[in-house]
């Protein structure tokens, strides 16, 4: 591989505090060489390939912490392949897995197979994640630590929360020891039980059963006393209410140590656009009132929750076909996952510099992997986009194997142009 | 109801009757207006009219009806059209035929109007997108149930002559209730002011925001009223989970003529059936014959899905 040279950058990297104009060099190996406004084309060999950005913005590739991948079980609804080429086309270069595949990845010989058809088929850094408990039952831990030595970077149950009070409680304190993540999806079932969209005058007027989002807070509240007792990697996948983020803020504020997601669909999205039964905006946790939307932008900002992820659910038309309340949940969203969250710099509730933080290294740090940052020595992953180019979201345009996206038609304002993984030009927008 | 005479050059715009949240003031009287003319024919001798001759009508029953589902079989027959009421409480569905896959299966068949009833909310809305004929929603879910609000609506202005400024008290089980909704929309649309009252368990959380006041107090929710409805509680939510007990339920929500008497002295009773008799309304009160329209909404009932079917027949 030559040596390469992005000159006229405006790089954005959190991690080392850069927000200026300079240059990038990326040597042979793939990796950061040199970077800043002190760097020059002429610190790289004369054989560099150099690559005027024109003060496009350079950022390290994004890490999205919640992507589901069909592999196995589920190929018709996306691949390692699909996936991929969605993830790179909007500069996602590292994508944290869900374990809800059929099987399960609950053991170790699953995780053998997803790592090695990983490395076959896709063309991304996968950070596979394991289940929490055996076939995601909620009953009986999974063997944290073999799985763990076998590269399973966090454990969760994705769509299902542990109910058992007891069963938590052991799984925090087992985990607390051996220092393993756990990511815990927060919701009751007794109270969310037959729920699809949140409670409020929509669900009255579409007659359909709400979600009330004390669903939600009363699990956190569950884990976040657990937490005093068992002090272990403790994070929130997903918090879609007001209710929720002063729990959080309490709790962050008395020095707790937890970290918190929010789905980009919970930051863009509110109730109101379900519409007339739109099923690509079912979604899990649902879609809330705008104030809750407008809290969760402000708990970003003010640090309260730490990553945006695209909770990416790949569903076939035939899932989402049906009457509402038994259609499937979930939309995918990797491709448009940092278009749609620079829509929150454009209105000016959130800082580029916030955005990309919760995109990139905060993501990293939580799962304690080498990645979102362009230190010198750190792999050349590398997301290059024009901060105002317009576009209009398509289904038909967007790479996912499935076209369940809960924006259809979206006006936005941004648009990667290349996506570098370890120095290799992976994506080119046309 | 002056307003109503002037409706005969409305054309309703729509071509599905999914709910009375879709539809125009204008739109729901012609509906009424069209109803009222039907309400002789179907007290004459002779009943038959050949208005939708030649034209097939598909009644989808997912859910166990009787009322609804006969009255509508008739409705469609006394207007001349061929009418195919289909069970499918045991039907294809079971064997995992979705609903769109039935639908487009009866839509080959080229009925013109399709009834359909779903345990499903928005089931209609669903199926409106993908056949060709006309669909109108006889009860979804817990949405809507435009026919018995429709029925409901002209019931009252047979009897007291206007809806407009009329205090309308519903009361039972709100949220499980496609009916309230209905009416809450209906009536609100035609000018009357809306009490419901329930039990906190059974009451939606901000239904407010429907345009209603909202009382837990029976007493103070039927202050006034000019019409009460009552609405059916299901057995299944009797016991435990929603309400203490059916006894408990009966005391502070079931009308008696002494709860009664808190409305205004003319005020009517109405129910859109079936009735739990000494759960939900005294049964000597059901009975009376004074005070008690359950009958003539089953009656009217038939001339509304008439007009509605007429409307809606393209």
């Amino acid at each position: 591989m030559k040596e390469k040279v992005f000159i006229n950058a405006r790089i954005i990297d959190p991690s080392q505090n850069i927000d200026e104009v300079g240059s990038v060099i990326v040597d042979v190996n793939g990796k950061i060489k040199s970077i800043g406004k002190n760097t020059k084309k002429t610190d790289a060999s004369s054989s560099a390939e150099v690559f005027d950005l024109k003060k496009n913005i350079l950022i390290p590739g994004v890490v999205d912490m919640k992507a589901f991948v069909g592999e196995p079980g589920y190929e018709y609804k996306e691949n390692f392949r699909t996936l991929s080429q969605a993830a790179l086309a909007g500069g996602v270069t590292s994508i944290v897995t869900m374990p809800n595949t059929k099987p399960i990845i609950d053991n170790v010989s699953m995780v053998d197979f997803i790592i090695r058809r990983g490395r076959d088929k896709a063309s991304v850094n996968l950070f596979p994640c394991g289940a929490l408990t055996k076939q995601m039952e909620g009953k009986l831990m999974t063997e944290f630590g073999l799985l763990s030595s076998k590269g399973i970077v966090g454990f969760s149950d994705v769509k299902r929360t542990v109910q058992n009070t007891e069963t938590m409680a052991r799984i925090m304190d087992y985990a607390s020891d051996i220092g393993v993540l756990i990511m815990q999806h927060v919701e009751d079932y007794d109270l969310s039980k037959n729920g699809c969209i949140n409670e409020g005058e929509i669900s009255n007027r579409l007659g359909l059963q709400g979600i009330s989002s004390i669903a939600e807070k009363i699990i956190i509240e569950r884990d976040l006393s657990l937490l005093s007792e068992f002090p272990c990697r403790y994070h929130i996948n997903q918090i879609s209410s007001k209710n929720s983020l002063e729990v959080i803020k309490k709790n962050k504020t008395n020095g707790k140590n937890f970290s918190v997601g929010v789905s980009i669909n919970n930051l863009s999205l509110n109730e109101n656009d379900i519409g007339d039964f739109k099923t690509f905006l079912k979604l899990s946790p649902p879609l809330r009132f705008e104030e809750d939307r407008f809290a969760l932008v402000n708990g970003v900002k003010d640090g309260l929750i730490d990553v945006i992820v695209s909770d990416h659910i790949p569903e076939d038309e035939e899932s989402k076909r049906l009457p509402f309340a038994q259609a499937a949940t979930g939309a995918i969203g990797i491709e448009t996952l940092l278009p749609l969250a620079l829509e929150m710099y454009h209105n000016e509730t959130l800082s580029l510099n916030k955005i990309i933080e919760t995109l990139t290294i905060n993501p990293s740090k939580i799962l304690k992997i080498n990645k979102g940052t362009l230190k010198v020595g750190s792999d050349a992953d590398i997301c290059i986009f024009d901060l105002n180019a317009p576009w209009v979201v398509k289904a038909d345009k967007l790479k996912s194997k499935s076209k369940n996206t809960a924006i259809e038609d979206r006006k936005m304002q941004g648009r990667i142009l290349m996506t570098f993984l370890n120095g290799e030009l992976v994506f080119c927008q046309q | 109801m002056a307003a109503i005479k002037n409706t005969s050059a409305i054309k309703n715009s729509q071509k599905h009757l999914l709910g009375i949240q879709n539809l125009s003031i204008l739109e729901a009287k012609n509906i009424l207006n069209e109803a009222k003319t039907f309400i002789k024919l179907n007290r004459s001798k002779s009943k038959k009219l050949d208005l939708l001759r030649g034209k097939t009508q598909i009644n989808l029953f997912f859910e166990p009806s009787t009322r609804t589902q006969s009255s509508f079989d008739l409705a469609g027959k006394r207007l001349g059209a061929d009418v195919m009421t289909m069970n499918m409480v045991n039907s294809a569905q079971k064997k995992g035929e979705t609903l769109i896959d039935t639908a487009m299966t009866l839509n080959a068949m080229h009925p013109d109007l399709s009834v359909i009833r779903q345990q499903d909310s928005g089931a209609p809305n669903l199926l409106s997108q993908k056949v060709n004929c006309s669909v109108i929603n006889a009860g979804d879910g817990q949405r809507e149930h435009p026919t018995q609000a429709l029925l409901d609506a002209l019931t009252i202005i047979n009897r007291k002559g206007k809806i407009e400024g009329l205090k309308i008290a519903i009361c039972g089980d709100i949220l499980h209730s496609r009916v309230a909704r209905s009416n809450i929309y209906l009536m609100n649309m035609l000018g009357a002011e809306v009490n419901v009252i329930a039990p906190k368990t059974l009451m939606p959380k901000s239904i407010e925001r429907l345009g209603v006041k909202s009382f837990t107090d029976m007493r103070k929710g039927l202050d006034s009223c000019d019409i009460v409805m009552m609405l059916r509680l299901q057995n299944e939510r009797m016991q435990g989970s929603f309400l203490p007990s059916k006894r408990e339920y009966y005391e502070y929500f079931g009308l008696t003529p002494e709860k009664l008497k808190y409305a205004s002295k003319d005020a009517l009773i109405m129910h859109p059936g079936p009735m739990n008799r000494g759960v939900e309304i005294d049964t000597k009160l059901a009975d009376d014959i004074n005070v008690s329209l359950v009958k003539e909404q089953v009656e009217l009932g038939v001339a509304v899905r008439m007009a509605c079917l007429k409307i809606y027949c393209k």
